[in-house]
């Protein structure tokens, strides 16, 4: 702590590795800023936040200085309002304007732009630069962000985020003096996973959101709520913001535990799937006379459905990892515990219960994304996290940071001194070791790569938990690179004061979790507390792995014996689930199929029913990530029509089976009560978020800005009355532009706003301090907590490794952040950058067969045949072909499969 | 007058090459060095000269040296890095040590390698020359033959290697840590100090960069001793110094003289006075970015201590001179058209504020001045100021425009009030 004066006020201040542009926001002082971030440290390129400082008490004069390049300590005395730090302030404003366009009215940017913001705070208004300003040309980006370089202040943050935080390569700073450039080197699609940081990293105007372009709409005139991300298992917090009825766009939702600032490319541009033209708009119901689909009302459909589930021979509900939880445990209400199954494959039910039995004994705890980031050692084991968990790359690129910063705090360096720290440490890595099926895009910060086949990872993983501990199981015939390699990530991770095993579902191996676990196990019984994490498919992988049911299998058996007749599924696509025929014959022997989704699928032309659900936009619930925190997420809009949350349709059904038809819908306070109260598991989701009949001073939290406009205009085409907005019974938050303006609960922000702070920037006012924690603690509640225990068993399920014989060849899966996830892969933007199907060799193999880049070749797997054409994939072992996982396009096969390839004749 | 640093420097005619050099008693400060003197020693030698950095700061050579880190735990490997892009406008003064006596320089940073015990050094010579890069080449090719470097020079465990770079040409790359992200294949802009070179310097391993001038001196300070060096200036910094003088004046050109000659004495005796029909009227002692002198300052002491009393800066020692045929604002504007250009972009004031200055001037030379420009201009000069900007680039360009403001107003008013510029 540290006494200092500013403006002849004296604050008690935390000063350690703070530095005084931090402290100044974080005691709530306005001081303009540009080229520092909180996330990104100083660097000193825009001098904007000057402010005087002086000697002593008896100093008048002072001198100006950067404050975000000043380090706090007692006694230090500073004036923010002194006439000169002003002065030059608004010189530094002046100069960054004279060649900005001040086309405020036709930005992107406009109303949320921090520049607009701090040129306000600065007070410069008349222009005195007469002369022509400096233009540039744009580039094409790709899809996802548009470019405007006349807007730029060239205050580098782009760079740096994409650069020195990102580890992009293809963006950067050209030309010199008052000409340079922001850019690539010629026009072509930004390659960094992360790219559209971009969006909020730019205080202004020139990289903005291309998807939003295409449907823009003011950014005051959004309705937004705090929303959590589908689009993988991290569970990443966003804003969601919609205008007439469509999602126009998303933000990163500051939480200081899990994703930060940022968010990766699939989650900010893969919403268009709520606005999709596949999306289901009304109820289904097959008219048997001619079997086709029709619309039908909610009144009817319900009426129907009743019947079905009311008539003799059982129902069977399937289940959803990317369902909330409270739609998964109404369809648990309503068939009943002992006919509920996971929607997922045999196999990826195996490995997520494994993984959750592996956290929920211990000892080691999953770590929070900002955890990840402070580890100092890593191990990844198998699993592409930049493609499957991309927000978990992005912690990892910064905890290789970590041994090196230490050569910073040798000479005194603080941390927040970005420029100075970034040259101590000079391009130098902590330990990370990537282990994988094929190169990932964290190779070119690893200490060490070892490209294998799943089990081989695996057996690597086992030897590497007995170096670290003789009793953990030995591995027999390891090669000499497998024992070395062994040994040297044994004793970077020894030597860690906190390291990290990451691993996942990517390989479908259980023996690769298994290592995983092992090599935790092992630091642990060494006395080394690393933490261990996990990548799941799903953004509820977890949740539903927590709620237990049996499997697809069993499933399909139930129906096959005719224990059930009538099939519920809950948003799932069958079909990416197991095989076609399995899913073919399963729905063909049901005699009822009852679906509930948002979009068209395969599994939809088989229904018999079909309930339009809503998609998070326009549902609210709970989500379990990958860590075991269960997080919130809210209606950013009432979904037109019958469209509602799949719990709403499942409650309105039980009510139905109940004969309790005209009873009253569960709100969600009542739903989550119950979810605990049957499945103790979950306790704690109850208070992730405040009550529903919540009031800050009086009001609700309203959904929409107070600068929202046409309200009572918006829908005049079709009434001329204002429409009674609609009612939110399940959340403090209001569908209003009325209510309470100041800080509402951490985990119940619509938005970031604060007054004079219009941009995203505004973050800081949320928070107890700078890049710290939101006000009243970040979101979210940890669900599993290993218990503390001294001594833990190993595992021992050390696989046979893969032999190949004559033409055979293992097929792995390999995840594209664009394309493997199914519902942002019905998102325009990022469709344009998914692949094709094909087939992936390294360079060696497919010259044996003679395949080159492109050529088609035929594949027989699980008695298919598949023609796919080849494409060279750099680090992929011998005999080991590459299938892309997940594409839209691409039936389901059991991967890893043994394969026969040739060389397509035609 | 002794001159150490020229006394083997024939214009017009080749350098020495390494027979000849070692003819005149070249190599025999690096045997001594190697076989007498311990690292310690040297830099305890050279700090007892009062060398002071040629290259504009004048920061005591010793000094810095001493901030390398040391023995068996320092790190490796050490680098040595002579600053020869020389782009000050008005500024030739290295050009002439680097044609002149190649070997003499690499003596220098041989005998400095090794009082840092570096392992490594560069020589970062400007796009520009040419004929010094060839002659720097071969000279280096020379040496490694005689055995002057590469492993156990000598045949002692001392071993460097010397490599020549060619920069692509970028004033900013004379700034010290610049030149270090250039040589490193990064963008040409200043680091932030600390961490200061001599720690953290080249690819993160301590760096020093010295001036090519400061390296010449090194061979002569080890010959003849920290005292001979002192006594061979006029103040209490030690050595020669090479003063240019350009502009109309009757001979312009480089001398080789005592620290501390008076203005008058380089402006008169040497330079030959004033060109028939041309006044006096200021002059940059020190390159492009520092403060006009005038009249009054002729008999100011040109070393480091009596320029900066005076007002401004010793610099690199060459001058500039502004006669009363040259018109002080198209002068100034063609400083800062320079300063603007060669601005790395990195901050605000240096990056947007130097063109508008240069805009400015520009028009008040195509006599579309405004009322108000010489208050935007001084404010300019306020807030390019020292400590505001990143580096020192920006509020060196205002040395020469603060000074010609205060010095020159009328003329600068005056292009205003005649909307036209009163010299065409």
């Amino acid at each position: 702590m540290a006494k200092i004066w500013i403006d002849g006020r004296t604050y008690k201040v935390e000063s350690a590795d703070r530095n005084l542009l931090e402290v100044c926001l974080t005691l709530g002082l306005d001081l303009p800023y540009f080229c520092w971030h909180p996330a990104l440290g100083s660097v000193g390129a825009c001098r904007q936040c000057a402010v005087k400082k002086f000697k002593n008490e008896k100093d008048a004069s002072g001198k100006i200085v950067i404050s975000c390049m000043e380090p706090v300590s007692d006694d230090l005395r500073i004036s923010i309002n002194d006439p000169e730090a002003k002065e030059f302030r608004a010189n530094v404003i002046e100069w960054l304007m004279a060649n900005h366009p001040h086309d405020c009215a036709v930005c992107d940017e406009g109303g949320e732009c921090h520049l607009q913001d701090m040129t306000v705070m600065t007070q410069h208004n008349y222009r005195r630069y007469r002369f022509n300003k400096r233009t540039y040309n744009n580039q094409y980006l790709g899809p996802f962000i548009n470019h405007e370089m006349n807007r730029c202040i060239q205050c580098y943050r782009c760079v740096r985020f994409y650069r020195d935080y990102a580890g992009g390569g293809d963006l950067n700073a050209f030309a010199s003096s008052n000409q340079i450039y922001f850019g690539r080197a010629e026009d072509g699609v930004l390659e960094n996973e992360f790219s559209g940081n971009l969006v909020e990293i730019c205080p202004t105007g020139v990289f903005t959101d291309k998807t939003l372009k295409q449907h823009y709409t003011r950014k005051w005139d959004l309705q937004s709520a705090p929303s959590v991300c589908v689009h993988c298992s991290l569970g990443c917090n966003i804003i969601a913001g919609e205008r007439y009825g469509s999602l126009r766009r998303i933000l990163s939702r500051y939480n200081g535990s899990v994703n930060g600032y940022f968010l990766c490319d699939r989650g900010r541009f893969g919403y268009d799937f709520v606005n999709s033209a596949q999306r289901i708009e009304h109820p289904l119901r097959r008219n048997e006379a001619n079997d086709k689909l029709e619309a039908t009302d909610k009144k009817t459909i319900l009426g129907h459905t009743g019947k079905l589930l009311a008539k003799k021979g059982k129902a069977i509900g399937i289940s959803s990892p990317r369902a909330s939880l409270e739609s998964n445990f109404l369809l648990r209400e309503l068939v009943g515990e002992a006919h509920f199954y996971q929607g997922v494959s045999e196999q990826e039910q195996l490995l997520t219960g494994r993984i959750l039995d592996i956290l929920q004994k211990g000892p080691a705890r999953s770590p929070s994304l900002k955890e990840v980031e402070n580890a100092d050692a890593v191990l990844i084991l198998g699993e592409d996290v930049t493609n499957t968990a991309p927000m978990l790359a992005l912690a990892l690129r910064q905890s290789v940071r970590q041994q090196p910063l230490q050569a910073a705090k040798e000479l005194q360096i603080p941390f927040w001194h970005d420029a100075a720290v970034r040259e101590v440490m000079h391009n130098k890595n902590g330990p990370l070791f990537v282990t994988a099926t094929c190169g990932t895009k964290l190779d070119d910060i690893a200490a060490g790569t070892y490209h294998a086949t799943p089990d081989e990872i695996a057996c690597l993983g086992f030897a590497i938990a007995h170096e670290i501990d003789p009793t953990a199981q030995q591995v027999e015939n390891l090669t000499c690179e497998q024992k070395d390699l062994a040994e040297k990530i044994a004793a970077a991770l020894l030597s860690a004061k906190k390291s990290l095993i990451v691993s996942g579902t990517g390989c479908c191996n259980t023996a690769i979790i298994d290592a995983a676990a092992n090599v935790s196990r092992a630091l642990h019984n060494s006395g080394n507390l690393a933490d261990l994490c996990y990548a799941l498919p799903e953004s509820n992988s977890l949740g539903l792995a927590l709620m237990g049911g049996g499997t697809l299998s069993q499933a399909m058996a139930a129906v096959e014996q005719a224990e059930a007749e009538t099939v519920i599924i809950l948003e799932n696509d069958l079909y990416r689930r197991a095989e076609i025929e399995r899913v073919d014959r399963f729905l063909t022997r049901c005699k009822k199929v009852v679906v509930l989704d948002h979009f068209k699928s395969a599994t939809i032309t088989k229904a018999d029913v079909l309930l339009p659900a809503a998609t998070f936009a326009g549902a609210s619930g709970t989500l379990v990530n990958n860590e075991g925190r269960a997080q919130r997420f809210y209606r950013v809009f009432a979904p037109s029509g019958d469209t509602q949350e799949s719990w709403r349709w499942l409650n309105e059904l039980m009510l139905f089976k109940q004969k309790q038809e005209n009873g009253n819908s569960i709100n969600l306070d009542d739903l989550i009560a119950a979810l605990t109260k049957s499945l103790p598991v979950f306790k704690g989701i109850e208070e992730l978020t405040p009550p529903s009949g919540l009031k800050v001073s009086g009001t609700r939290i309203p959904r929409q800005s107070h600068r929202y406009s046409g309200r009572t205009a918006m829908l005049a085409h079709l009434k001329v009355s204002e429409p009674k907005p609609p009612e939110d019974r399940d959340s403090p938050l209001a569908f209003s532009m009325e209510g309470y303006r100041g800080k509402p609960p951490s985990s119940m922000i619509p938005v970031f706003w604060s007054p004079g702070w219009n941009s995203v920037q505004s973050v800081n006012k949320f928070q107890i301090e700078v890049g710290g924690q939101l006000h009243d603690g970040d979101p979210g509640k940890r669900l599993i907590e290993p218990p503390a225990s001294r001594q833990y068993p190993y595992v021992i399920n050390v696989p046979e490794p893969f032999t190949p014989v004559e033409n055979e060849w293992l097929i792995v899966p390999v995840y594209h952040i664009f394309g493997s996830e199914e519902m942002s892969g019905h998102s325009p933007a990022i469709a344009e950058r998914a692949p094709g199907p094909y087939l992936g060799l390294n360079k060696e193999d497919a010259l044996k067969i003679q395949l080159n880049e492109g050529d088609a070749a035929d594949v027989e797997l699980a008695g298919k045949m598949l023609r796919l054409p080849v494409k060279v994939i750099p680090g992929l072992p011998g005999r080991v072909a590459a299938f892309p996982a997940g594409l839209v396009w691409l039936p389901y096969f059991k991967l890893p499969a043994v394969a026969k390839i040739r060389r397509s004749l035609r | 007058m002794k001159r150490p640093l020229t006394k083997y420097i024939r214009p017009g005619k080749a350098p020495l090459d390494l027979k000849k050099y070692e003819g005149v008693g070249g190599y025999q400060a690096l045997r001594k060095t190697l076989r007498e003197l311990k690292p310690e020693r040297v830099t305890e030698i050279v700090k007892n000269a009062n060398l002071n950095g040629r290259g504009g700061a004048g920061f005591s050579t010793g000094l810095k040296w001493s901030f390398v880190p040391m023995g068996q735990d320092a790190p490796s490997p050490k680098y040595l890095v002579a600053n020869g892009d020389e782009m000050e406008p008005g500024t030739f003064k290295d050009r002439l040590l680097l044609e002149g006596n190649p070997h003499q320089l690499i003596e220098g940073m041989i005998i400095s390698a090794f009082a840092i015990q570096a392992d490594v050094a560069y020589i970062f010579l400007r796009w520009a020359y040419k004929s010094a890069a060839r002659l720097i080449k071969q000279s280096i090719v020379e040496a490694y033959q005689a055995g002057y470097l590469g492993q156990n020079i000598l045949g002692t465990p001392f071993s460097l290697e010397l490599q020549l770079h060619t920069s692509m040409g970028r004033y900013i790359c004379g700034e010290e840590t610049a030149l270090l992200n250039a040589l490193e294949g990064k963008r040409a802009t200043p680091r932030a100090k600390p961490p200061f070179p001599q720690t953290s310097g080249l690819f993160g391993k301590p760096t020093i960069v010295n001036n090519i001038e400061t390296l010449c001196c090194i061979p002569h300070i080890i010959n003849n001793g920290a005292a001979w060096f002192r006594d061979l200036s006029f103040t209490h910094e030690g050595g020669t110094k090479i003063y240019g003088v350009s502009g109309k004046v009757k001979r312009p050109g480089t001398w080789e003289l005592p620290l501390g000659t008076t203005l008058q004495e380089i402006l008169e005796e040497h330079a030959g006075g004033m060109q028939e029909g041309h006044r006096f009227r200021g002059v940059l002692p020190g390159g492009a970015s520092t403060d006009f002198l005038v009249e009054d300052h002729l008999d100011v002491k040109l070393d480091y201590e009596s320029v900066m009393n005076a007002g401004s800066r010793l610099g690199t020692g060459t001058l500039i001179v502004l006669d009363d045929k040259t018109c002080p604002v198209g002068f100034v504007h063609n400083l800062q058209h320079f300063f603007a250009q060669e601005s790395c972009g990195w901050c605000t004031p240096c990056r947007e504020g130097l063109p508008w200055i240069e805009k400015i001037l520009l028009s008040m030379e195509r006599g579309e001045g405004q009322p108000g420009d010489i208050e935007l201009l001084n404010s300019h000069v306020k807030y390019l100021g020292p400590g505001l900007t990143f580096c020192a680039l920006a509020p060196g360009a205002m040395e020469p425009l603060q000074s010609a403001l205060k010095y020159f107003g009328d003329d600068f008013n005056r292009h205003i009030s005649e909307k036209n510029c009163p010299w065409r």
